[in-house]
């Protein structure tokens, strides 16, 4: 998995609540059996029209806007587990997520992909919002290592929480499967006594 | 110390706690489909990793399969290479396979119950949000993402974190016309969407102490619809007559036996909950959703909230509603009854019993498609064909079908569906499609009236 250290970059922000993962990615799109090219499709009934054509309304499509950071409205990512989402964003160049609350299984999909779900407060979503569409080329910069998002040019700047382990594996670009195969001697050992106890309870 | 159903389960389910991290959470059941699973194969494949417990899991198609000539090849070229890709998959892995035409074929949260594949306090996953289904049998079931399929392909267990505690408590009894669903859709109306993120919820109440695992298996489904990980029902009798002789539960003494067990696993009096609601079952009726997520919903008879979210213009801006506005009579050219939510044979009964000798109104084009093969031989047998063909509505072959629209049965844009899945995304049920939830009878009772209409005094 990729390295998540430190990022400074200007950002996109998406003024939506509840954005789910059939806008982040529709079903009509899920049927890849790899990883690549869904970053084309990432928002697209939102991106574009009915013939296609870009949506010059919606904040992706707005030339003022540009970066690795998208920064969302309210409980983000909610609906379908579809990692295709996280692979969507990810694929369209966004290294880091901001909102103010992110869908459980959205969030385990982010992170185990190398992106970074960073939960603010309302009161911070609401300044970054503001002060990106005041001047969409105000940096942002997100420090996993000190847990710190803030905007530099205005020193205001809010920590955030992160699972210890899952910051280790981020900054070190560990993933999941290589600490779980790490582990195959102590789940044998588990599925053992599970035996052992379920048969003990079937012949009682 | 007092436990809960939930922590029971959970706490002889893990292999380790990492300090300061998650828990190393083992796998009872892990169901795959074919559109979550073939970037997880090739995962393990370019890791040169084996399926670790390949008896532990079982696949189905379900979500892209087209639910007409199932016997034929699969025409859209997509699907069938995803179709072909879960087949090899499962040859090369040794991992059973119920494809399409199999008799045990069918939406994965319909055909692994009516197995007994799911039983009592077992840990299960699925690539699939709608996991949370099989809680309903007292089960930790949750929907995960293709990474994590791949980490319990390598390893049979995933590193999750506990989540917190919720019960919601519904007590009283229910009105005429009221199902399952109605209130399920009504917890999420006042609960919201995201009320339940970081939480898994146990349902409590004499309101699904009585009932059926039909009708646990929607509530539990819809879990993830305000935000929860997944939902859980005590197992009790109920639980017990409807697993007992599934093909794959146990039989006889050692049926008896894991009962005993199963019968010890309800929440001890007195254990804690980091949150709790409770709500009054004669406050609810058939429910109806309004705008763009399942927790926009309302009372068939109720009106749309004045003041609403912050995105909620947005949302009745796609619906093409106004804040104020009731829904009755408005017109609807399409009903759709199916889903992991309502596709069970309890579901089609109630939508049959209220269709019998009426007809459809002829602006609707309504769609049956049955849960699973078994459902839908269940519904041949019953004689449930013949009210539906006779009543004009048009009866499928199993799948996810017009839930998520993968397949050829999609909503055309700008047109109301009023249907019993459990998401009123824009555009879920096809590209501009505009979808409002609700129970498999208010979806009969559209048909037959061609509008929202508060049906409930027509029943007897």
């Amino acid at each position: 998995m990729e390295k998540f250290i430190t990022l400074t970059d200007t950002a996109v922000p998406l003024e939506i609540e509840n954005v789910d993962t059939d806008q982040i990615i529709p079903a009509r799109f899920l049927k890849a059996t790899d990883k690549s090219g869904f970053g084309k499709n990432l928002f697209r009934d939102w991106r574009f029209d009915k013939n296609d054509e870009p949506n010059p309304e919606f904040a992706l499509n707005k030339p003022e806007y540009k970066g690795a950071i998208l920064v969302a409205g309210d409980n983000f990512g909610c609906g379908s587990s579809r990692e295709h989402a996280a692979w969507a964003i990810k694929a369209y160049g966004f290294k880091v997520v901001v909102s103010s609350y992110f869908a459980d299984i959205f969030k385990g999909n982010a992170l185990n992909n190398g992106l970074l779900p960073v939960q603010v407060s309302p009161e911070f979503l609401e300044i970054l919002f503001t002060e990106i569409t005041k001047d969409p080329s105000v940096e942002i910069k997100v420090d996993l290592e000190a847990q710190k998002i803030e905007i530099p040019k205005k020193n205001i700047s809010e920590s955030f929480d992160i699972d210890t382990y899952k910051k280790t594996c981020l900054i070190n670009g560990f993933d999941d499967i290589d600490f779980l195969v790490s582990k195959l001697d102590a789940i044998k050992e588990f599925e053992n006594k599970k035996a052992q106890k379920l048969q003990t309870t079937k012949s009682l | 110390m007092k436990k809960t159903l939930f922590d029971k389960i959970w706490d002889s389910h893990v292999v380790e706690s990492i300090p300061d991290g998650p828990d190393i959470l083992y796998i009872d059941k892990h169901l795959i489909h074919e559109v979550t699973s073939p970037q997880a194969f090739n995962e393990l494949k370019e890791r040169d990793i084996s399926v670790f417990r390949p008896n532990q899991i079982v696949a189905t198609a379900d979500h892209n399969t087209p639910t007409e000539n199932q016997h034929l090849p699969v025409k859209d070229l997509l699907s069938r290479k995803q179709l072909k890709e879960l087949t090899q998959n499962c040859e090369d892995n040794n991992i059973t396979l119920y494809g399409l035409g199999h008799p045990y074929n069918g939406i994965v949260h319909v055909m692994a119950p009516e197995l007994g594949i799911t039983q009592p306090g077992m840990t299960m996953v699925c690539g699939d949000s709608h996991t949370s289904t099989h809680g309903a049998f007292g089960t930790i079931a949750f929907g995960i993402g293709t990474s994590q399929v791949s980490q319990v392909f390598a390893s049979q267990c995933l590193l999750v974190e506990k989540p917190k505690k919720l019960r919601v408590n519904v007590n009283g009894k229910l009105k005429k016309g009221v199902l399952p669903k109605d209130v399920i859709l009504y917890i999420i109306s006042k609960l919201g969407t995201n009320s339940g993120t970081g939480y898994f919820c146990e349902y409590a109440g004499n309101v699904f102490e009585e009932m059926s695992m039909e009708g646990r298996m929607t509530v539990c489904n819809m879990s993830i619809e305000m935000g929860a990980r997944g939902g859980l029902i005590a197992p009790d009798e109920t639980t017990f007559e409807y697993v007992k002789d599934k093909e794959f539960a146990p039989k006889g003494q050692e049926f008896e036996a894991m009962k005993a067990y199963w019968e010890t696993l309800k929440t001890d009096e007195d254990a804690a909950f980091d949150q709790e609601y409770s709500f009054d079952a004669e406050d609810i009726e058939p429910m109806i959703t309004y705008g763009t997520n399942p927790g926009m919903g309302i009372k068939i008879t109720g009106s749309i909230p004045m003041e609403g979210g912050k995105s909620d213009a947005k949302a009745l801006a796609y619906m093409g509603f106004k804040p104020g506005e009731t829904l009755l009579e408005k017109p609807i050219n399409w009903i759709f009854i199916g889903s992991c939510t309502n596709s069970r044979i309890e579901d089609f009964r109630a939508a049959a019993a209220y269709i019998k000798g009426k007809q459809k109104a002829e602006n609707v084009n309504a769609l049956i498609v049955p849960g699973s093969r078994q459902v839908a031989a269940q519904i041949e047998a019953e004689g449930l064909r013949e009210v539906f063909e006779n009543a004009g509505f048009t009866l499928r072959q199993p799948g996810c079908s017009a839930c998520l629209a993968m397949n050829d049965d999609k909503i055309p844009a700008g047109e109301y569906c009023v249907s019993t899945s459990n998401r009123n995304f824009e555009g879920r049920q096809g590209q501009g499609s505009r979808t409002i939830l609700a129970s498999p009878l208010t979806a009969a009772a559209t048909a037959v009236s061609g509008k929202l209409t508060d049906f409930t005094k027509n029943l007897n």
